[in-house]
């Protein structure tokens, strides 16, 4: 795509656009200390001086020069907000000494085709930020707990001693809550007791009933499917209503195998989904080769097909798992309160006693979530590399 | 071998197997053995399915139109009704207060009174009171005729006395208790199994028909549910009064067996008891409600065994004696409820769709390094708990919270009046609309991701503009994108239960969470599961189109 060159810009160009965007915080600083038309003016007026002065003078030394904007800024902010201030600095030391230098070298167009007119290029650019705030959306309200759960006081929301870096501002109490509450231990451990014992059924029935599906003759495939697939279809309310209905008439309501039998039904359809999309391009000449050596068929699955599918069938299992793990509709109605798990002590807590134990719960969960994360990303490019090997 | 090529060249008779069976035979039957383990593979896990869950929900279903609770603790009251007239404006007759005294006085033994009560409270407010008050009232009656009684012989106060004059001489009635187990049984949802003890003789049951009724659901009662002997109990008081009832229409002369003297006695001092009628005795000593044509309207319509009831009431609708009538307008919720979650579903759909079409575009137009490390920045949220996305949620959009925070520092808003964004309708918008745009947007990058980019710079180049180019070339190849993901997000947010709960206070919550407070606060089942069905059947219908569009076997993971 490096199709375009990139041509050196103007100084006044390059210094135009810093300052658009230091108009733009600029209104922020205002308002925050008073005036926003000063802020406006102010911004607009310091960082066009400061672009201007630096791809002036400094246009080919440009890592020295960009050191000494950020410099400038963490210094400015110091001043300005002491130890909060050294941060923000950071951050938009950073972005105006490379946006300065990325305009002003040209190198903005190298994505681009050498024709595209100016309103073409700020388009493009103007997307990719809307792009990128959603982006920021979306991750925002996880980057917002983790940090929230340190917080030595009992807020929801960032305290004056957080926001200046004091170390009295942070503690480890939430965490400590989280470890010593009998009710928090008690929810954990019925999670770890009722996840792992779900999805080994929903995967243990799931997979034999995957490789049954993928056979090429199947009477009422549909059918099957369709019922097979409705609890992921069907509204965890509805799902939870009936079972409520169904297990307290047949004395499950409140037990164990209750909760777990009803976990495992909504593991289900990812354990299938899962498996049969690996068995899509699973190469039966294999198992056919297997056989013709002599294989049985037990010993073919294990040795033959079970190796190649396994990658979907863990991902499959900790999509099932991940499910219990974080349902709380059913469990709320199927379940007694011997059966609390984490997710309904965390509802609890949100809808009652609002605690910041929570948070520091929710921080423990969203890494637990990004260890999952990794292990499925991990074992979809091995499915992948695998299926690569075997024609399909 | 040599045979079957030798049939096959002769051209005469079907090709033959290796076995010497026709072809076509062993072939289907290898077909037939291929399905047949094929369904021996995925029988375990339907089976498992079907018990687990479509079980449950064909149950919820059920209850949306099973309406037994009526007949089978009133059975002889609804019985008798069948024939009163509600267009009257007069009580029923006697024979159906009669009926009510011996039904009601079983079920307030059994303590299913106040079940029904509540049951009927649903439809009529203030006879669940009504009912309840009356189970306690039923006793004085016959403590009043027993007094007397016993004034008359002592013998009357006695269960060994009671017992024998029931059991009586000669033949046994044993339909009477057979029938009166399981009325009892019906009633109680218990099975009942095991003994008497006791049977009525022939003689006494067609002499005293409503004596040996209220003594056989004594009996029933008595022996299997307390699990006492029946001869060493006092009898109810429902018994004197259905003695006193018999004694004025028996001819007890000719009577001889056990008790007959004493039956005689009784009979020709009965003046010294204080009868009333039924009737009478419902409408000044239990409550003056009874009297009122209106209840009796209501246990009417409501005692078939199966009712459009509940379904009517999740529409707004009542079912009166009139027919089907709307419900007065400050009890009417449901159709605005419904509404609401469709509009508000709709909402989120079209928020994610908006923010997501630019993010699918982005990830899909990116070389692959960079978009799989934006890709983290979705999936990310996609595999956090929910409960975790809520309560940031919950954190964020409170007055005290990060948002308002950042705007009063900011200078945006006073601190004094911060942005009511959580407990409404926003709140719920905003939350759901974060945790569903991942179901947009993975779909949407799929799709996305096998339009060719040439199509674009081809209309670029044929002279469209840049618009031009999107809204004609890209944009219909990425509707099948939009379709999928908007019904996914769709069918997701019209059940959802825990965020609305959580962040939607009173103005941002949704049919399903009318559906948990009917199940587990006003305990209101039957309406529970109409609100369920009809939710279900809206679900469905979407998946249906789902199917249609996408095909559940396209439905990808991550």
């Amino acid at each position: 795509m490096a199709l375009t060159i990139a041509k050196p810009t103007s100084a006044i160009f390059a210094a135009g656009v810093a300052a658009v965007f230091g108009a733009f915080f600029g209104i922020f600083v205002g308002t925050a200390s008073g005036s926003a038309l000063l802020g406006l003016l102010g911004g607009a007026v310091l960082i066009f001086a400061l672009g201007w002065a630096a791809v002036a003078f400094l246009r080919e030394q440009e890592r020295p020069a960009r050191w000494g904007i950020l410099i400038l800024f963490v210094a400015g902010g110091f001043l300005f907000a002491g130890v909060p201030g050294i941060v923000l600095g950071l951050i938009f030391g950073t972005f105006f000494g490379w946006l300065v230098y990325y305009v002003a070298s040209g190198r903005y167009r190298t994505g681009m085709p050498p024709y595209s007119t100016p309103r073409q290029v700020l388009w493009h650019f103007a997307f990719r930020t809307i792009a990128g705030m959603i982006l920021i959306f979306l991750i925002t309200p996880i980057l917002v707990v983790m940090p929230l759960s340190f917080n030595a006081e009992d807020f929801f929301t960032f305290t004056p001693e957080m926001l200046s870096f004091d170390p009295a501002g942070y503690s480890l109490k939430h965490y400590r809550d989280f470890f010593n509450t009998s009710d928090w231990q008690g929810a954990l451990w019925n999670s770890v007791r009722i996840a792992p014992v779900a999805t080994l059924l929903a995967v243990g029935f799931g997979t034999l009933a995957a490789i049954g599906l993928s056979q090429p003759h199947v009477p009422f495939r549909r059918a099957i499917m369709a019922i097979l697939i409705s609890p992921m279809i069907v509204p965890l309310i509805i799902s939870a209503a009936g079972m409520y209905f169904f297990y307290s008439r047949i004395g499950l309501q409140g037990t164990y195998l209750g909760v777990v039998l009803a976990h495992a039904a909504l593991g289900i359809p990812f354990v299938i989904i899962t498996v049969t999309a690996t068995l899509v391009g699973f190469d039966n000449s294999l198992t056919r080769a297997a056989a013709n050596m002599g294989a049985d068929p037990v010993t073919t699955f294990f040795r033959v097909q079970m190796p190649l599918i396994l990658p979907g069938v863990i991902s499959g299992g900790l999509f099932a798992f991940i499910t219990s793990f974080d349902e709380v509709v059913v469990v709320l109605f199927v379940g007694s309160a011997g059966q609390k798990t984490l997710p309904w002590q965390m509802f609890i807590g949100l809808r009652e006693q609002i605690s910041p134990t929570i948070l520091a719960v929710a921080t423990i969960l969203v890494a637990i979530s990004i260890a999952l994360l990794t292990t499925v990303e991990l074992l979809r490019r091995r499915s992948e590399r695998l299926r690569g090997m075997s024609p399909s | 071998m040599s045979h079957t090529t030798d049939t096959a060249g002769a051209g005469a008779g079907p090709m033959l197997a290796a076995d010497g069976t026709p072809l076509k035979r062993s072939l289907n039957r290898a077909l037939r053995r291929q399905k047949l383990r094929a369904l021996m593979l995925i029988a375990p896990l339907l089976l498992f399915v079907l018990l687990t869950f479509i079980a449950p929900i064909a149950d919820m279903l059920f209850r949306s139109v099973e309406n037994q609770i009526v007949s089978d603790t009133l059975p002889e009251t609804v019985e008798t009704l069948s024939d009163w007239d509600h267009t009257t404006q007069a009580p029923p007759s006697e024979t159906v207060y009669e009926a009510l005294y011996f039904d009601m006085f079983v079920a307030a033994e059994a303590k299913e009174h106040t079940r029904l009560g509540g049951r009927l409270n649903y439809e009529m407010s203030g006879l669940s009171s009504l009912i309840r008050s009356s189970g306690r009232s039923l006793d004085d009656l016959g403590d009043d005729y027993l007094d007397a009684l016993e004034a008359i012989d002592p013998a009357w106060g006695e269960g060994a006395f009671w017992f024998e004059l029931m059991s009586g001489e000669g033949e046994a009635a044993e339909e009477v208790i057979t029938a009166r187990r399981r009325a009892v049984a019906q009633m109680t949802g218990d099975r009942l199994g095991g003994d008497t003890g006791f049977a009525p003789s022939a003689e006494i049951a067609a002499l005293l028909p409503r004596t040996t009724r209220a003594y056989s659901d004594f009996a029933v009662f008595t022996a299997l549910v307390d699990g006492d002997v029946v001869a060493e109990e006092d009898p109810w008081e429902s018994v004197y009064v259905g003695l006193a009832l018999d004694l004025q229409q028996a001819d007890v002369s000719g009577y001889a067996g056990p008790g007959g003297d004493a039956l005689r006695a009784a009979q020709a001092d009965l003046d010294s008891l204080p009868l009333m009628p039924l009737s009478q005795f419902f409408d000044e000593e239990v409550d003056a409600d009874w009297n009122d044509p209106e209840v009796w309207a209501v246990i009417q319509t409501y005692s078939p065994r199966y009712t459009t009831g509940y379904f009517l009431n999740a529409v707004d609708l009542q079912l009166t004696p009139d027919g089907v009538a709307t419900r007065p307008e400050r009890e009417s919720i449901y159709i605005m409820l419904f509404k609401r979650t469709l509009f508000m579903s709709l909402t989120i759909t079209l928020s994610c769709i908006l923010l997501g079409y630019p993010v699918a575009w982005l990830l899909a137009n990116l070389p692959s390094s960079k978009a799989n490390l934006l890709m983290i920045l979705v999936l990310l949220p996609f595999w956090t708990s929910l409960l975790v996305r809520t309560s940031a949620w919950k954190v964020m959009l409170q007055q005290q919270g990060v948002i308002n925070d950042v705007l009063v520092w900011l200078g945006l808003v006073a601190d004094n009046d911060r942005l009511v964004m959580i407990n409404n309708q926003f709140g719920t918008i905003v939350a759901m609309t974060h945790i569903l745009l991942p179901f947009m947007i993975l779909p949407l990058y799929s799709v996305m991701q096998g339009i060719p980019p040439s199509y674009l710079r081809a209309a670029k180049s044929l002279g469209a503009t840049n618009w031009t180019a999107f809204w004609r070339v890209y944009f219909p190849q990425s509707v099948p994108g939009i379709g999928a993901g908007s019904i996914l997000v769709f069918i997701l947010a019209i059940g959802y239960y825990i965020t609305p709960e959580i962040v939607g206070g009173t103005t941002g919550t949704f049919i399903s969470n009318r559906i948990a407070y009917h199940i587990s606060s006003s305990l209101n089942w039957g309406l529970a599961a109409a609100l369920g069905a009809i939710l279900l059947a809206v679900v469905l219908l979407l998946y249906w189109a789902y199917d249609r569009i996408v095909g559940i076997d396209n439905v990808k993971l991550g």
